[in-house]
């Protein structure tokens, strides 16, 4: 029974661990742009790093037929827009300071990061 | 706009940019003969080409027309991607949901093929336990199966959640996956090796993981077709958009598609038919019907000179009209966007939620994990069924979905209902802040008044005559935008007193002896206006200014007065420092203004009227719409001054004003409204725009979005009980005191219509109706 709850308590542990501890890696926008698929309830990539101090399109891809993934919101910009589905879709990002800006879907399932360096 | 392979980083924006439809591209290789053609046209500075999308897009200075030219010469087709796209657009994403409501229709179905029967065993037949080889083959067959099920209707739940995490995060299909997965890999250890659990406890789930996944499915199917609806009012606006045009096109009148529609085209429509693009008028007059886009009922009068905008009815004449704004530019494109925006923005109330949906999943599934340890530890036997059963309903009953959905769809419904009271809300915290507004300012010219006014009294002194003094008024006042200045050359023009109009310049009969020359004009805000014409010293304003002038105004005073109580705007003219005239102008008050603040003060708002008029003027004229709070005399920069006054005072001030002097208040109040005249929707300090110019505008948007946020309430409330209350009772908390523990089954059908409530909810609010005016 010991060994049990031992188990269960790491898997606790785990979860905290894996879902709000550790910190995936982030794609960095360079020369060629960068394309976030959304696909399968998530952002692909979902952390994405780009240059301060000067405009950047970021381009989406929404593979995704859930309704959920159709909006997309950038609340720290004021960005809100839909993403058709199947089709590219820009999103222009203004001159930014340095800092985290998350993006989300309307539910906030679909989660991602841009930071800005 | 839509680029593929290109790389913005500190690019410039801004710069003039086209795309263009491309049609009949089928290879690869024509993406380099298409971007050739067109970087070989004068003024194009860079073209690409999306092959996946057939989307072209052009920087540079080159004419639309140019452009499609070049494509056409080099072989292929090409349009102006344009609103008519929207449509398309809107069309395409239709159909996309169509075929994604019947894949979840076969996978409910598919699913509950299995699961039905098999629960209906377990309930008539009885236990679906293992205890010999015959039933373990049995249940072997069954959990095979099951298997089926959830590869072929439940993958997309079981590859959302491996994906999401990799991706370190978890969403429903992360809960819905760990949940049917339990049931199921518990069942199958049951089957395979019974004597690994007590005997009590060898009893299988397929039927639980079976029904989930068919009633999971079927809760998205419904709440698919549940959200069409709310995006309703977003379709009738694309919908008034027209599909063609008849344009007149080297002398001959010829149909074509409106996105081949060119800036300065001229068009020609019929009577009955719709406006295809914004343009002037050029020839010809009708009463065009524009209800659909401001929500004013009676048609309105167009001549030539006069604005025209797509999705509007011609109701009378036919009129030839030249195209001003084409395609993304026009305002019907415009109020969709900007409707599509708010649509999709967030209201400050909704935050809470989204901290808690961000934190959601993880901790359900510590709680399932916590859940089957204080069963193995301190429940019944057999402990391990009890714990898989709590650990599973626990998973399948949270619904992160019903709490994301709460806010979002009220919004959608709310916004989209507004716009089809000729109301545009910027976005979800404009929405928030209008219904709690408890003071509304109201500016008076243009807002509670029309705005146009009319000279209605001259009173001259003793030795000058009309003629003279109203035609140096008006030659005086003839380079202002000033309504009163305009009342007082419209009135001078329609006694002949001016002669000559050209655009902006008005010059006065007889110029050529002299009269009419303006020189040393002087303006100053609030009090008048001072200048020569003609070597005369002429000065025109109010009380003050004739005072700081030291000009002697005797009884004049006192018929100034007279006038002002009956709402008109006295004004005294001085020539060469002697008083010449009163001259009233009047601005009539808008038919429905005295309903409309009737309205808002029915619904406790302090209504206050600010002008810059004159006390008596201002009393007057807030005595007959029934305000008693007004601040009169206020300079145009004092406006946000008198917007902060009621702010100290703790009140959420509501500021409305036609947005021509009045945007520093407009931004600084907790809500500006702007008063668009027609449907003009480029007022951009304004957080809700009211598209006609009646005051009952006001009393809808705080209607709206009180109802919205009600609405918003309801499914936050609903939302967080519903997960509050559902868990502890999945994990069984009720177990110890009634022995009750609920079924994975019931949770799953629980969630299912947990998030299906909010859409429905939300829909509701399509039924609102502001009271009738």
């Amino acid at each position: 029974m010991i060994i049990i709850n031992l188990v269960g308590l790491l898997l606790i542990g785990l979860i905290v661990w894996w879902f709000w501890l550790y910190k995936p890696e982030e794609t960095e926008v360079g020369e060629k742009g960068v394309v976030i698929t959304v696909e399968n309830g998530t952002y692909s990539p979902s952390r994405i790093t780009i240059p301060s101090g000067s405009p950047v399109a970021i381009q989406f891809l929404r593979k995704d037929p859930s309704p959920c993934s159709e909006s997309l919101l950038i609340p720290d910009l004021q960005i809100s827009d839909s993403l058709p589905q199947n089709t590219l879709k820009t999103i222009y990002l203004p001159a930014m300071k340095p800092g985290n800006y998350e993006f989300h879907c309307q539910m906030q399932m679909y989660r991602g990061q841009i930071t800005v360096q | 706009m839509t680029v593929s392979n290109a790389n913005w980083v500190g690019e410039n924006l801004n710069s003039s940019e086209i795309e263009l439809l491309i049609d009949g591209a089928s290879c690869g290789s024509c993406v380099k003969k298409i971007e050739s053609a067109l970087t070989r046209v004068n003024g194009v500075s860079r073209a690409e080409m999306n092959f996946a999308q057939r989307t072209v897009t052009i920087a540079g200075t080159a004419k639309q027309l140019d452009l499609i030219k070049a494509v056409e010469q080099a072989g292929y087709h090409a349009k102006v991607s344009t609103a008519a796209t929207e449509d398309e657009a809107l069309s395409e994403k239709e159909a996309a949901d169509f075929v994604y409501y019947k894949r979840l229709i076969r996978d409910m179905s598919l699913a509950l093929a299995l699961g039905i029967p098999l629960m209906a065993y377990g309930l008539i037949v009885g236990e679906m336990t293992v205890s010999t080889t015959k039933e373990q083959l049995a249940w072997l067959v069954v959990g095979l199966l099951t298997l089926g099920v959830m590869v072929f209707s439940g993958k997309h739940f079981y590859i959302g959640a491996w994906q999401s995490f990799k991706n370190h995060s978890a969403n429903m299909d992360t809960l819905i996956a760990l949940g049917t997965g339990t049931a199921w890999l518990y069942s199958m250890v049951v089957v395979f090796a019974p004597e690994a659990v007590p005997e009590m406890a060898r009893h299988v789930y397929f039927e639980a993981t079976a029904m989930i996944i068919g009633l999971i499915n079927l809760g998205l199917a419904l709440e698919l077709k549940a959200r069409g609806r709310t995006s309703e009012a977003i379709k009738r606006l694309i919908g008034l958009q027209p599909k063609t045009a008849r344009v007149i096109r080297n002398g001959i009148e010829v149909d074509i598609a409106i996105d081949q529609v060119l800036l300065n085209d001229v068009v020609r429509v019929r009577p009955g038919e719709k406006i295809s693009v914004d343009g002037n008028v050029i020839e010809g007059h009708s009463a065009i019907d524009e209800s659909m886009l401001t929500g004013e009922p009676m048609p309105v009068e167009k001549t030539v000179g006069a604005e025209v905008v797509a999705g509007t009815i011609n109701k009378t004449g036919s009129i030839l009209f030249k195209a001003t704004r084409v395609g993304k530019d026009t305002a019907l494109a415009q109020i969709i966007n900007m409707v599509k925006r708010a649509q999709n923005s967030k209201p400050p109330i909704g935050r809470l939620a989204d901290v808690i949906s961000g934190y959601f999943v993880p901790v359900i599934m510590i709680i399932a994990v916590a859940s089957a340890l204080i069963w193995l530890n301190f429940g019944p036997d057999p402990v391990i069924a009890y714990a898989i059963i709590s650990a599973t309903t626990v998973l399948i009953i949270a619904c992160p979905c019903a709490l994301g959905l709460a806010t979002p769809m009220s919004v959608m419904v709310g916004v989209g209902k507004a716009a089809e009271a000729g109301v545009l809300i910027r976005n979800g915290e404009a929405l928030q802040t209008a219904s709690k507004i408890s003071a509304m300012i109201l500016d008076k010219t243009g807002t509670i008044t029309q705005g146009a006014p009319k000279v209605t009294d001259v009173i001259l002194a003793a030795e000058f005559d009309e003629a003279t003094v109203l035609r140096l008024a008006a030659v005086l006042e003839s380079g202002s935008e000033h309504p009163l200045a305009m009342a007082i050359v419209e009135s001078a023009q329609e006694r002949g007193l001016l002669l000559v109009q050209e655009p902006g310049r008005e010059y006065a009969q007889g110029s050529e002896q002299g009269i009419g020359k303006v020189s040393n004009f002087k303006a100053i805000a609030g009090y008048g206006v001072q200048a020569e014409v003609d070597g005369k010293n002429l000065l025109f304003g109010n009380e003050k200014l004739m005072q700081e002038q030291g000009i002697e105004l005797g009884d004049f005073v006192g018929k100034a007065q007279g006038l002002a109580a009956e709402a008109k705007t006295p004004m005294y003219f001085a020539i060469d420092n002697q008083l010449a005239a009163i001259i009233a102008v009047a601005d009539p008050i808008k038919e429905d203004s005295i309903a409309a603040i009737k309205r808002l003060q029915n619904n406790g708002i302090r209504v206050v009227m600010l002008t810059g008029d004159n006390r008596d003027t201002a009393k007057a004229v807030a005595k007959k719409v029934g305000i008693t709070e007004f601040f009169a005399e206020v300079l145009p920069e004092q406006k946000s001054e008198k917007v902060q006054e009621l702010q100290m005072q703790g009140e959420i001030v509501g500021m409305t004003g036609d947005g021509i002097n009045d945007a520093p208040a407009l931004a600084i109040a907790n809500v500006g409204f702007a008063i668009g005249t027609g449907t003009d929707v480029a007022i951009e300090s304004a957080d809700i725009t009211l598209m006609r110019g009646s005051l009952h505008g006001l009393a809808d948007a705080i209607a709206v979005s009180k109802a919205t946020l009600r609405n918003i309430k309801q499914n936050l409330f609903g939302a967080f009980i519903y997960n509050m209350a559902g868990v502890p009772f999945a994990a069984g908390i009720l177990y110890p005191f009634f022995g009750l523990l609920l079924s994975p089954v019931i949770a799953g059908a629980a969630m299912a219509f947990s998030s299906l409530t909010v859409v429905t909810n939300a829909n509701r609010l399509r039924l609102f109706k502001a009271e009738e005016h």
